[in-house]
C-alpha cells in the first residue's frame, strides 16, 4: 500500500523522509517559541513589568537536562555499536533525568507561587504569566519527548533497536537534543531579560 | 497491490494486518479513513465546497441587511429563529455573521479547501511519487480539519451565537465573555476549532514539504518541477512558519479568557467596575495575529498562482513566459510576506517611522506581483488560446488579481490608510485580490483536474455560464464598494441609515446586494455541474488537455500507487508546448530528448 512510496522513491536528498519531517516539526516548534519570546520582549518594553528573581532551581534543572542529553547521545552511540545493555541503561537514565527535570520545573513553579508571582488572577503580572507559559509549553514538549524515549526504551527491550535499526533512536535523539537546546535558549533568554 | 511494511505504518495497520497484503480494502479504508493522497484531496475538496456554500450563505444574510436596511425579514424566521426579532436581524448576530463568513472563507475554504485539495491531489502525481511521505499523517491532517469543521459548525447553532468579534478576534472583544453574546461559548469553540485547524495545517505542511524535497522521481530536479508544485511548496513553507505563531497567540488568548492572565487585557471598566486584568497589551495580539495573518493571505493566493500558471500555459499551447522569473517572484513574495504585517496596523498608534518602514516593504511586493502578471500576459500574448472553462477562470483570475492588486498600492500607503482604514475600500480590495481571485484559482483547478479526479469531464457549457455569471457579479459587487469606501463608509456596521453621510448610498447598497445574490446563485450551477459530472459526465481520456505534466501519464483513474508499473522518469521541463519541429504541439516530460531530435534546441543536443 502506501509503504511502497519509500522503497521505490529513493529519497532525493538521501535523508530519510521521516527524519526530514521531524526537522520540519522542530522548525514549527521554534516558530512558536520565537513568537512567545518576541512577545515577551515587546511587552517588556512597554513598562508596567514586574521584576522578580528567577527561581534558583532553574540552574539545577538546566544542568539536569544537559546531562540527559549526554545520556541520550550515549544511548545512541551504544545502539550504533550494538552495546544493548548500555543502551537500555542510558535510555533509562535519560528517562529518569527527564522526569527529574520536570519535577524540578514544578518546584520552580512552587517557588514562584511562594514569592507571590502568580500565573493568573488580580495580582498577576504578564512578567510572571510569561514565565509560566514558557516553562509550561516547554514542559509539555518535554512530556512528548519522554513518551518518545519510553517508546524507544520499550522497543530496545524487544531488541528492536540496534546498529541495523537506528531510525527510531536517531529521531528520538534529535528531538531530545532539540528540547534540551530549546531549554538552554529559554534559560539564557530569561537570564538576559530579567 | 502487495506491500512491504515499513516502520511508520506499523501503528496504523495494527488492527487489520491480515488485510495488509491484499487489495480488498473495505469501504471505510477506501473512502473514509483513506491514506491515499487522491482520496484525501477529494475529501478536502468536498468539505471545502460544503464550507464555501455555508460561508457564502452567511454573506447573503448580511447583504440582505445592508441592502434593505428598512425591510422586515420575517421570511427568514424558519432558518434563523430567534435571531430575527420583530422582523429585524439581531445586531449581534449580524456581527457573528460577518465574523463567521471571514473565518470560514479564509481558513476553512481558501486555506484548507484550496491547499488541502490540490496539494494532496497534485503533489505526488506531478512529482512522480506513489503517495505522500506519510499517508498516516496525511489522513490525520484531514481528520483534524474535519473535527475543527464539526466544532466550528456546531458553534453556529449555539443559543448565544458563534464568535462575533471579527475574524481577526482582537481582544478585548474576543477575550471578555461580557463583551458580546458570541464572546462566550461561541468564542471558546472558535478557539478550539482554530487550534485543531492549525494542527491539521502543520501535519499537512510537514508532509507537503517532505514529499516535494524527498520523493521526486528520477530526473525531476527542482528546476524541472511544474510551477504548481513550486507554488505549493513555498506556500507550505509559509504555513509551517506562520501557523505556529497564531497558535501561540491563540494559547495566550485562551489563558486570558479562562485562567485570569492579562497578556492582552488592561485597564478595562465594565459598568464602572475595573476588571482584575492589568498590565496587558491588546496591540501585542495584533502583532502576533498579523504575523500569521499576512502570510496567511499569501497562503491563500499562492496556490492559485501555481494553478493558474499551469492552466494558462497548457491552454495557450505556449511555454510559460519566464519560468525562472516565476519561481523567483514566488520566492520574493514568500519572503516579503513575513516583513509587512504591520501594514494592517497603521492606525493602531504605532510609531510613524515604523509605519513608513512597513509601507516601504509593502510597496516592494508590487514588484514580484507585477512580474507574475506580466509573465501571464506574455504567455497569453499571440497564443493559440483554447477557451476551456478552466482557462476562462484562469484569465478571470489574472483580471481580478490586477484590479485588486492596484488598490493594494493605495492601501499600502500609511497616510492614505488613515482615511481608508476599515472602510469598504479595504473590503473591496481584499475580496478582489485574495477572495474572489483565490476562488477563481480554485474553480480553475477543479475544472482542469476534474478528469483526473473523477475520470469524467465537467460540462463546458455550464462551466461557461458559471464563469460569466460569477465574473460579472464579482465585479458588480466589489467595484461599487471602492466608491463607498472612499466616501468613508465603514465596514462591519450593522446599521448606517442613521448617518447623514451614508444615507445617500441606499441604492448602491441594494445594487451590491442584488449582485451578490446573483453571484451566489450562480454557484449552484457549479454545484450541479460538479455532482452531475461525477456520475454522468462524459468519460475522460487519460490526457484530455494534451498537457505535459506527469499526472496525465497515469491511467484515467489512477489506482493506489498512481502508476501501475514503474514510476516514469523525467527528462525535460514541463512547458514544451508548440515546440518548432516537434510532431505534436506538446511533448510530455517523460519523453527523452533522443526521441525528439527534430525539435531539440542546440543546447539540448547534448542530452540526446
Amino acid at each position: 500500500m502506501v509503504a511502497r512510496s519509500f522503497d521505490e522513491n529513493k529519497s532525493t536528498t538521501g535523508i530519510h523522509p521521516l527524519k526530514f519531517s521531524l526537522w520540519l516539526i522542530i522548525i514549527s516548534i521554534i516558530m512558536m517559541f520565537a513568537a512567545f519570546t518576541s512577545a515577551y520582549i515587546v511587552r517588556r518594553e512597554e513598562g508596567n513589568w514586574l521584576e522578580f528573581d528567577l527561581p534558583s532551581i532553574l540552574l539545577i534543572n538546566t544542568v539536569v537536562i544537559v546531562l540527559s542529553s549526554v545520556t541520550m547521545q550515549l544511548a545512541h552511540n551504544s545502539a550504533k555499536s550494538n552495546n544493548l545493555q548500555t543502551l537500555k541503561l542510558m535510555l533509562l537514565l535519560t528517562l529518569g533525568l527527564g522526569i527529574a527535570f520536570l519535577v524540578g520545573q514544578w518546584y520552580g513553579w512552587s517557588e514562584l507561587v511562594h514569592n507571590n508571582v502568580y500565573f493568573g488572577g488580580s495580582t498577576s503580572n504578564p512578567a510572571g504569566s510569561f514565565l509560566y507559559v514558557l516553562t509550561g509549553v516547554h514542559g509539555f514538549h518535554i512530556i512528548t519527548g519522554l513518551i518518545f524515549v519510553l517508546i524507544v526504551l520499550m522497543s530496545s527491550m524487544k531488541y528492536k533497536v540496534h546498529s541495523k535499526n537506528m531510525l527510531r533512536i536517531q529521531l528520538c535523539t534529535i528531538y531530545w537534543h532539540f528540547l534540551g537546546g530549546l531549554w538552554l535558549y529559554l534559560y539564557i533568554f530569561l537570564r538576559l531579560n530579567h | 497491490m502487495s506491500s512491504t511494511d515499513i516502520s511508520i505504518n506499523e501503528d496504523v495497520h495494527h488492527a487489520h494486518e491480515e488485510h495488509d497484503h491484499h487489495h480488498d480494502q473495505n469501504f471505510f479504508e477506501k473512502y473514509i479513513f483513506s491514506q491515499d493522497h487522491k482520496t484525501i484531496g477529494k475529501q478536502f475538496l468536498i468539505t471545502g465546497i460544503f464550507w464555501a456554500f455555508v460561508g457564502g450563505f452567511l454573506s447573503i444574510l448580511f447583504r440582505l441587511q445592508l441592502g434593505w436596511p428598512e425591510a422586515t425579514f420575517t421570511f427568514l424566521e424558519p432558518i434563523l429563529g430567534g435571531w430575527i426579532e420583530n422582523g429585524k436581524l439581531n445586531p449581534e448576530f449580524y456581527l457573528a455573521l460577518v465574523t463567521m463568513h471571514g473565518t470560514i472563507m479564509v481558513f476553512f475554504v481558501l486555506t484548507a479547501g484550496l491547499s488541502g485539495t490540490f496539494f494532496n491531489f497534485l503533489i505526488p502525481l506531478q512529482i512522480g511519487a506513489r503517495d505522500m511521505a506519510s499517508g498516516f499523517m496525511n489522513m490525520l491532517s484531514y481528520w483534524f480539519f474535519f473535527l475543527a469543521s464539526v466544532i466550528l459548525f456546531t458553534s453556529l447553532f449555539l443559543e448565544t451565537g458563534p464568535a462575533a468579534g471579527g475574524w481577526t478576534v482582537y481582544p478585548p472583544l474576543s477575550a471578555l465573555p461580557e463583551a458580546l453574546a458570541g464572546s462566550g461559548s461561541g468564542m471558546t469553540l472558535w478557539l478550539i476549532a482554530m487550534a485543531l485547524f492549525i494542527v491539521s495545517q502543520l501535519l499537512g505542511g510537514v508532509n507537503y514539504i517532505t514529499t516535494v524535497i524527498n520523493l521526486r522521481t528520477k530526473g525531476m530536479s527542482m528546476t524541472k518541477m511544474p510551477l504548481t508544485i513550486w507554488a505549493f511548496f513555498l506556500t507550505a513553507i509559509l504555513g509551517l512558519l506562520a501557523f505556529p505563531v497564531l497558535f501561540s497567540a491563540a494559547l495566550l488568548l485562551i489563558f486570558d479568557r479562562s485562567f485570569g492572565t492579562s497578556f492582552f487585557l488592561s485597564d478595562i471598566y465594565i459598568g464602572g467596575q475595573a476588571l482584575a486584568h492589568s498590565g496587558g497589551s491588546p496591540i501585542l495580539f495584533q502583532h502576533l495575529f498579523w504575523f500569521l495573518g499576512h502570510p496567511e493571505v499569501y497562503i491563500v493566493i499562492m496556490p492559485a498562482f501555481g494553478i493558474v500558471s499551469e492552466v494558462i500555459t497548457t491552454n495557450s499551447r505556449k511555454p510559460i513566459f519566464g519560468y525562472r522569473a516565476m519561481i523567483g517572484s514566488l520566492m520574493g513574495i514568500a519572503l516579503l510576506s513575513f516583513v509587512v504585517w504591520a501594514h494592517h496596523m497603521f492606525v493602531s498608534g504605532m510609531n510613524p517611522f515604523l509605519g513608513s518602514v512597513f509601507m516601504f516593504l509593502t510597496l516592494i511586493i508590487a514588484v514580484p506581483s507585477a512580474v507574475k502578471v506580466f509573465n501571464w500576459l506574455a504567455t497569453l500574448w499571440r497564443a493559440n488560446i483554447r477557451f476551456t472553462s478552466a482557462m476562462m477562470f484562469a484569465i478571470g483570475f489574472v483580471s481580478l488579481f490586477i484590479s485588486g492588486g492596484l488598490t493594494g498600492i493605495i492601501l499600502g500607503n500609511s497616510s492614505l490608510d488613515i482615511q481608508l482604514h476599515d472602510t469598504y475600500f479595504v473590503v473591496a480590495h481584499f475580496h478582489l485580490v485574495m477572495g474572489a481571485a483565490a476562488f477563481f484559482g480554485m474553480f480553475c483547478g477543479v475544472y482542469h483536474w476534474f478528469p483526473k479526479m473523477f475520470g469524467r469531464m465537467m460540462d463546458e457549457k455550464l462551466g461557461f455560464v458559471h464563469f460569466w455569471l460569477t465574473f460579472v457579479s464579482v465585479y458588480l459587487v466589489f467595484m461599487p464598494m471602492h466608491y463607498l469606501g472612499i466616501a468613508g463608509f465603514p465596514r462591519r456596521y450593522y446599521t448606517w441609515t442613521g448617518f447623514e453621510a451614508f444615507n445617500v448610498f441606499t441604492d448602491m447598497n441594494t445594487f451590491i446586494s442584488i449582485a451578490a445574490i446573483l453571484g451566489f446563485s450562480a454557484q449552484f450551477i457549479f454545484l450541479f455541474n460538479f455532482v452531475y459530472s461525477i456520475f454522468k459526465g462524459r468519460r475522460a481520456t487519460a490526457n484530455p488537455w494534451h498537457a505535459n505534466t506527469l499526472e496525465w501519464t497515469t491511467p484515467v483513474l489512477p489506482g493506489h500507487g498512481n502508476w501501475p508499473g514503474e514510476i516514469p522518469a523525467v527528462y525535460r521541463w514541463p512547458y514544451d508546448y508548440s515546440k518548432p519541429g516537434a510532431a505534436e504541439d506538446f511533448i510530455p516530460q517523460t519523453v527523452p530528448f533522443s526521441e525528439t531530435q527534430s525539435s531539440n534546441l542546440p543546447q539540448e543536443k547534448d542530452f540526446e
